[in-house]
Formats: structure tokens, sequence, C-alpha cells
């Protein structure tokens, strides 16, 4: 493979099959089929969005409600430019706090006095509620994932378990979050009972909340993947007389996988919606939590600041997703189908 | 006197199955539920001696590939008995290595890895170095040495079915069943797995069984020719010797008399038995069985090697 050949196919595992054009571009390939590839795939996009800012500030203008103008894009980039200046002052602030800290540790032991470390307490800035929520997604994912994908394959390879559980699964699926999260937050509230917690119950409440509502998608798509296995397959392992453990390990998960990650990649998409409705509820320092205080606090900056939120939510949903489709295609022996 | 008797008269009877290595005795088989039941196979005698090499040759549809699962054990007979060394076969086993239809090449694993599938679990008390040893040895007869870390997307049809050969005789079975193995290929390619299979089989002599729709593929490999007639209730014909020299020449038998005379008998015995069927029974057009190889969504590309 060239090197040009071994970018291009880097490129496109990292799911940025968009810039492929400009390497080929670059590299003398077919020049005007290639600027052609990107007018359509940047150019029109552009235009796209660029008529959606319009039409936002256009019609943010004309409306008014009880705490000022709607913000336009300019005033939402405003606003996102002070969250990140707010977090840089914040990290300065914490900086600062920590040498006076140092130097009170060295008076303190100079003077032979007891020293107790402190941790700065600072409120969470922006970023750190981002943080927070990327983290929670994650744990709730890792358990969903955990419980879902061991199910699905159970119910991919017997329909008698399969039967089974299929009620449930479809009396369970459609539940909200709003539901869950109540139930949740009294359970965890009464189980996770620890002198010294590792987590944060909110955090642990919200995670929980964030599998319950996106295992399902995983699970369902394991079992059809799993029950869809070819059978000519599982004749190889007939023939090889393969043990229980190894056909399901050598052919039914390899097999299937594309399937699961599908599932996986569903799964992480419902996680993250349901994620900033659990924070809002259980006060999980993360952007659900920031959104609610924004609204509470309702001054004239709060429309704007949650315009930056919703952005945010949404381009990390974006990345997130394009990371779970790279993710796939790592581990799918047909990138094709991807 | 018919076409088929006077076949008969020359070829003789079936040899007697009862002391073979390999035989099935009044085997039957039927698909569908009991309102629209289809006896695909119907009383099917066989008996295969220990290093012989059989060729089983019928119509699409016959029935051939339900006779291989039969045999290999991946279904079961509804009447009848399957006996490898005078043993009954209990279900599948490596016993009876399978090259299917279709390849049935694992697509996540590579070359190397399919083969090596088949030789951890059979050789599983061997030493790692051993069990590469013998992948490696495998991989090579079949000429795919330099497609040791290939994956099956990136293969021709003929390199598939090399794979899937070397992957059946790694695990040394007593007997290979072939199921159609080279009928999905060009004639080039084709011609060319022939003539390997035939140097394959001469360095080992294993029992071989060949499911084959060419009758002169048949000739070729064969040391009998079996015909099976179309079905439904399919049964296997008289045993039809190959008395050609080995090495067989694929250009200097096609002028032979006796390829000649056991390539018409063969023929004639098979439009015999389809005009039979087609006058004793109204039967809708055969169809088609829906085997294909497995689309491994790549582009075909046919490398004659
Ligand atoms: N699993 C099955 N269920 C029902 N009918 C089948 C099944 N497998 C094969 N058949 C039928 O049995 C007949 C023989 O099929 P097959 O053994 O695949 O033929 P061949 O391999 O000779 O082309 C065909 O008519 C086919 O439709
Ligand atoms: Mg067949």
């Amino acid at each position: 493979m060239s090197t040009r050949a071994r970018v291009i196919r880097g490129f496109e595992f990292a799911g940025l099959d968009l810039f492929v054009p400009f390497i080929r571009l670059f590299s003398g390939e077919n020049p005007r089929e290639q600027v052609a590839t990107i007018v359509r795939t940047f150019g029109t996009p552009l235009v796209a969005i660029a008529v959606f800012l319009c039409a936002w500030s256009a019609i943010a203008a004309s409306i008014e409600t009880s705490i000022g103008a709607v913000p336009g894009p300019v005033a939402v980039w405003e606003e996102a430019k002070n969250l990140v200046a707010e977090h840089r002052q914040e990290r300065q602030k914490e900086a600062e706090f920590y040498v006076r800290m140092e130097k009170l540790k060295e008076q303190y032991a100079a003077q032979g006095r007891p020293w107790k470390d402190r941790k700065y307490s600072g409120k969470p800035t922006y970023f750190d509620q981002i943080w927070t929520s990327l983290e929670t997604v994650f744990a709730g994912f890792i358990i969903a994932s955990l419980v879902a994908v061991p199910v699905g394959i159970l119910c991919g390879l017997s329909p008698t378990f399969y039967a089974a559980v299929n009620p449930l699964i479809q009396v369970f699926k459609p539940v909200s979050p709003l539901a869950w999260l109540p139930i949740v937050m009294i359970l965890v509230s009464g189980l996770y009972t620890s002198e010294n917690p590792m987590f944060e119950k909110s955090f642990i409440s919200s995670a929980v909340t964030v599998a319950l509502c996106s295992l399902w998608p995983t699970l369902v798509n394991t079992a059809l993947g799993v029950a869809a296995v070819d059978r000519d397959y599982l004749n190889v392992a007939r023939v090889l007389k393969l043990s229980w453990w190894r056909t399901v390990t050598k052919i039914v998960i390899p097999s299937s996988l594309p399937l699961i990650f599908t599932g996986l990649r569903l799964s992480l998409g419902v996680g993250w919606m349901v994620l900033i409705a659990a924070e809002m509820l259980a006060q999980n320092p993360g952007l659900g939590k920031f959104v609610w205080d924004m609204f509470q606090n309702g001054s004239s900056q709060t429309l704007a600041q949650i315009m930056v939120a919703v952005a945010t939510i949404g381009i990390i949903g974006f990345l997130l997703d394009r990371m779970m489709i790279s993710l796939q295609r790592l581990v799918s022996y047909d990138a094709a189908a991807v | 006197m018919t076409a088929s008797a006077a076949i008969l008269d020359d070829v003789g009877s079936q040899p007697a199955v009862d002391d073979s290595f390999f035989s099935l005795q009044a085997v039957s088989k039927s698909y569908g539920d009991s309102w629209n039941r289809t006896e695909v196979l119907s009383g099917v005698n066989l008996g295969i001696s220990e290093g012989e090499f059989v060729a089983i040759v019928g119509f699409s549809g016959s029935g051939k590939t339900t006779l291989v699962s039969l045999m290999g054990g991946l279904i079961e007979p509804d009447s009848g008995s399957i006996l490898l060394g005078g043993a009954p076969v209990q279900g599948p086993g490596p016993d009876r290595g399978i090259v299917f239809q279709n390849y049935s090449l694992l697509p996540w694993l590579n070359v190397r890895d399919n083969v090596a599938l088949a030789v951890d679990e059979i050789f599983s008390d061997w030493s790692a170095s051993d069990r590469e040893n013998q992948v490696r040895r495998f991989v090579e007869m079949v000429n795919l040495g330099e497609a040791m870390e290939k994956y099956p997307a990136e293969l021709s049809g003929g390199m598939r079915q090399r794979v899937s050969v070397a992957r059946a005789l790694a695990t040394n079975p007593k007997i290979l069943l072939l199921d159609e193995p080279l009928s999905a290929l060009d004639a080039l390619t084709r011609a060319t797995l022939q003539d390997e299979i035939e140097r394959i089989w001469e360095e080992d002599r294993k029992t071989v069984l060949l499911i084959t729709n060419d009758v002169d593929e048949a000739i070729l490999l064969a040391d009998r020719i079996i015909p099976l007639s179309p079905g439904p209730r399919a049964t296997l014909g008289p045993s039809f010797p190959v008395r050609l020299e080995r090495p067989r020449d694929r250009k200097a038998i096609n002028h032979d008399p006796e390829f000649k005379k056991v390539r018409n008998m063969v023929t004639q015995y098979l439009m015999d038995a389809a005009a039979s069927v087609r006058s004793q029974t109204y039967t809708a057009p055969v169809s088609l069985p829906d085997v294909q190889p497995a689309d491994l969504s790549a582009p075909r590309i046919s490398i004659v090697r």
C-alpha cells in the first residue's frame, strides 16, 4: 500500500471520510472530480449552516421574552467565549490557591504545627460540568453494555430464553428516564450507604438511569445478530466439535460483532440524550444541572447560556457517534457493511 | 433391453456394503411437514473402501448436499444407517472432514487462523509449534503459503476453496467429503484445482468422496463413479469403475477410449434416469437449491495460478 493509500485508509477509519478528497486533491489525483466532491460535501453544508444562522438571527431579533430578547448567534458566541474565560479564571484561582497552601504548609512545618491538606472548593466551571457528564454517560453506558451484551447473546442463542424475557424487554423498553430516576434515586440512597463514598449518589443515580434506558438497543441488536449467525459457520463448529464456550467466542460473537456494535452505538446515543434529563432531576453536577441552574437564575444571559449548552450537547453527541463508528470499523470484519 | 440394463451387465453389481470402510445402508431422508413432505433421498446404499476415491455425479437439486450432510452427521436420516469403520456415526465429527459447497470460511479470520481454528481444536494436545507447523504445511500444500495473512474477502473463489480444502485436510479426517468443491469456479481455475486435488490425493491416498455435477471431473479424479438419479426420491445407481492409469493427464485421457466409454455410460445412465422420472411422475421443474458461495462483499477477482 502506498503512503497515500495508507493515509486515506487512516482517515476513513477515523470516520473522517469527508477529508479524503482533500488528500486526493493535494496528491494531484483527478483534481476536477475532487473539487466537485469537496464542493458537494463541504460547500452545501456550509451554505445550509449560513442560511440557518441568518434565519436564527432574523427570528431572534423579533421575539421578546420576559427576560429580554432571544439571543442571536453572535450573542451565543459571546456567551461561549465568556464561559471559556470563566473557566480560565477559575483554573487560575485554583492554581493560586494551591501555591498559597504550599507556602502555608511550609510555615506550619517550620513552626512544628500539624497540617492537613485541603482541597480547592471553587464552583465547577462549564468544562468541569462537561467532563462530569461524559464520565456519567460512560459509566452508564458501560453498566448497560455489561448487562445487555451477555443477555442479548443468551437471547440470540436460546429461543426459549428469548421467549421468556421478551415480554419484560417490550414493557421496560419504552419507559422514560424521568420515570426511572425517582426509583433509582430512592434505591441508591437506600442501598449505597458507604461511610466514605467513592462516588456521589447523584452520579450513581444518573449513571444507573442512563444504563436502564440505554441498554435496550444493544440487547435487541445483539440478540438479532446472534440469532442470525450463518448456519454454515455453525456447521463448521459442529464438524470440529467445538465446545459451547468456544463456539460462542470463536464463531457466534465475531460473526455478530457488527450488529452488536450497531446496538452499542445506538445505546450511547440514547444514553447521552437521557443523561441530560437525569442530571437535571438528580442534580448531578453535569450539563443537565448547568441548564437547570441557568434556567433557575433567570438572568439576561440565561437563554444564551442554555443555547451554548444545547450546541455543546449536540456536538458532543455527534463526536460520540463518530467515535462509535470508528470502533465499529475497527472490530468489523465487513467494513463495507458499516 | 434398455440402455441402463446393458450398462448394469457391463459393470457388474455393486460391491457388498457390509465390510466397507464407510457405508450407507438403506438411508432415506425427507423434508417438510406431514402435509407437504418430499422424500429427497430414498433407500441409498453405498460402500467405500479405505483409500478409495469415489465420485457421486448428479443434477442440481437431486439431493447431493443432503447426502453429504447426512454423511457428515449434520442432519439425521429418517431411516437407515451410516457406518464409519463398522461403527454407526453419531452427529458430526472431525473424522469426516467436509469441504462445503459454499466454502464456509470464517470471514473475520485470515487464512492462517481459519485453518488454525480447526487444527488447534483437533490437536489440542500438541505443542503450539507443532500445531503451527501443521497449519503451515497444509496451507502450503494448497499453494497458499503467500496468502497466509489474507482474509477470505481478499481471496478469489479458487483460493477460498483451497483454504477450505486445507482446513478439512489439516485435521486428518478418516474420510474427506467434498460437496461440489469446484462448481462455482470458472473453467480455468477449475482445471487447476482438479489437478491440485489429484496431486494431493496421490500424496496421502485418503478416502475421498467427491460430489460433482461434472462427469469429466469425476472421471479425471475418481476410482469409481456413482450416479445419483434425479429427485425426488433420488437414489444411487450402479458403480462405474474408472480404469485409467494414474497420474492422469487431462489432455491425454481425453482421447482414451476408456474415458469415452465411461463418460458415455454415466451420461446415458443419468439421462435415462431423468427421462424415467419425467415419464413416471409429474413433477414441477427441478428447483435449484439456493446455495451460493458466501458473498464476502468483495469484488470477485479470478486469479488463475
Ligand atoms: N433444509 C431443507 N428443507 C427443505 N427442503 C430442502 C432442504 N434442503 C434441501 N432441500 C430440498 O431438497 C432437494 C435437494 O437439495 P440439495 O441436497 O441441496 O441438492 P443438490 O446439492 O444436489 O443440488 C432440493 O429440492 C431442495 O429444495
Ligand atoms: Mg448442493
